[in-house]
């Protein structure tokens, strides 16, 4: 498609949500034309990668991650990203996603966490493929499509994490004086025209995201996965770079799915 | 009876203590999350993350701060404002269009910072609506469109909206909008600048 014909669309389909309702303008209809077809998901691309990545024998050790265990037994990824962070006992610490694959990375295939997190996000301004960690996670995450949103809440460093991750959801610092909640914890709110979810309470708007990340944003042209998106929300907010996998990250998305559990997975997602 | 009440009272008292301190931990173990949260190391500028009063009651009441508490609260955040030199609270609205519009910079860190001599926007049309031409304008804090039609151009609307501006905390607690003067985002000229580009008659505000 050219760009003028995309220009074109977003202006009719900004033109036509204003004409329809004046008060409240969303670019919701233009979305639905630009991103609603999953077939046309360039992330799947992303998840053949990432596929060949987890099976193919890597590291100084020569091993696939076929042997990591996600929470549901080693080499179980079928429902695992569904129910995660979950507390680990070889770890001993609430872990998501991505913290795990570093576990698994280091301990089996033998690769230091100083290499591995050197460059964990594509640089979108230098139109960078994504980086492994980013393929790994969307190809982890998608054997959880279709399925609920259901990490458990029963270890005590699991409810720990999700109190915790409110917590740190209502702090504020930085030269904004931001907090999460200045954004999230109120309904129908937009910074411009992006809709912002209410995250502090549950229900559908916290569902609706959590189930849809890993996402394929197209203004990187990349996959971003969660702790992407808790990094990029730091960086918003005018804050240092969130540490990949740290127990902050984690105890926020331990939260959000907590407030958005029951959700369900549609993997990879696409948004703006 | 007697044993029986004194039981319930003490259970009562315990059960309080023992909420309270769990509130506590939870406190003390987002600051050690937080702590341990982010990269360290030259252009990380970790001083952000460390929170000033404000911040920390706001943080402890979730915005929203006891009544007691109010009044000592906003002649704290009061005593912070400082105003131009030229004594001239209102500038030029030209301008203050340009800076109400331009997206702040200020982003630090090692993936994506921006020139740390940027020059900083408000960039006000993420939460207000001004200038009604401007579609994409947010809704997280109040409509601005007419401002000064609405409030008239007078010395007492223009120094409220300067001080609300500067330090949004001095009218109203833990308001969700940036301490934009006081935390050093813009300067007092352009702070004056954006308070005429609200309530000069000229301004697209008031058209």
């Amino acid at each position: 498609m050219s760009r003028l014909t995309i220009a074109g669309l977003v202006t009719s389909a900004l033109l036509a949500g204003v004409a329809f309702a004046a008060e409240e303008p969303n670019a919701d209809a233009y979305r639905e034309m630009t991103y609603g077809d999953r077939d046309a998901n360039p992330a799947l691309l992303v998840i053949d990668r990432g596929e060949e990545l987890f099976k193919e024998k890597r590291g100084p050790k020569n091993v696939s991650l076929e042997q990591c265990d996600f929470g549901l037994g080693a080499g179980v990824l079928k429902g695992a990203y569904a129910q995660l962070p979950r507390y680990f006992k070889d770890t001993d610490r609430v872990q998501d996603a991505e913290s795990r694959l570093l576990t698994c990375m280091t301990e089996l295939q033998g690769f230091t966490v100083e290499e591995l997190t050197k460059q964990t996000f594509a640089n979108d301004k230098r139109n960078e493929d994504n980086t492994d960690l980013e393929a790994l996670t969307v190809y982890i995450a998608a054997q959880s499509d279709g399925m609920k949103i259901n990490a458990p809440a029963e270890h005590p460093k699991e409810q720990e994490a999700i109190k915790v991750g409110e917590g740190i959801f209502w702090r504020r610092q930085g030269p904004l004086d931001f907090a999460c909640a200045t954004c999230h914890a109120d309904d129908k709110k937009r910074i411009r025209l992006q809709n912002l979810g209410n995250f502090s309470k549950a229900g559908v708007d916290v569902q609706k995201t959590m189930s849809a990340w890993p996402t394929y944003r197209v203004s990187h042209a990349a996959v971003r996965t969660m702790q992407h998106r808790m990094w990029d929300c730091m960086w918003q907010m005018r804050l240092p770079d969130a540490q990949y996998g740290s127990p902050m990250t984690v105890a926020l998305i331990a939260y959000l799915n907590a407030q958005g559990k029951d959700g369900t997975y549609a993997l990879p997602g696409m948004s703006r | 009876m007697k044993i029986k009440l004194i039981t319930v009272a003490l259970l009562t008292a315990l059960g309080t203590t023992v909420t309270v301190a769990a509130d506590n931990d939870i406190a003390a173990l987002v600051e050690q999350y937080i702590a341990s949260g982010f990269k360290q190391g030259e252009k990380q500028h970790t001083e952000r993350i460390v929170q000033d009063e404000t911040q920390k009651q706001c943080t402890t009441y979730r915005n929203k701060i006891p009544s007691e508490m109010q009044k000592a609260f906003m002649e704290r955040e009061r005593a912070t404002i400082k105003y131009p030199e030229s004594g001239k609270l209102s500038g030029n609205w030209e301008q203050g269009q340009k800076t109400f519009t331009d997206g702040f910079a200020w982003r630090v860190g090692t993936i994506m910072p921006d020139k740390p001599d940027a020059v900083r926007g408000g960039n006000c049309y993420a939460c207000h609506a001004a200038d009604p031409k401007e579609v994409a304008a947010g809704n997280i804090g109040s409509t601005l469109t007419g401002y000064g039609k609405l409030r008239g151009n007078t010395p007492e609307t223009i120094k409220y909206t300067y001080e609300k501006i500067y330090n949004s905390n001095t009218y109203m607690p833990c308001s969700s909008m940036p301490r934009l003067g006081h935390n050093g985002v813009l300067t007092p000229e352009q702070i004056a600048d954006i308070v005429a580009f609200l309530v000069d008659p000229e301004s697209p505000v008031n058209k």
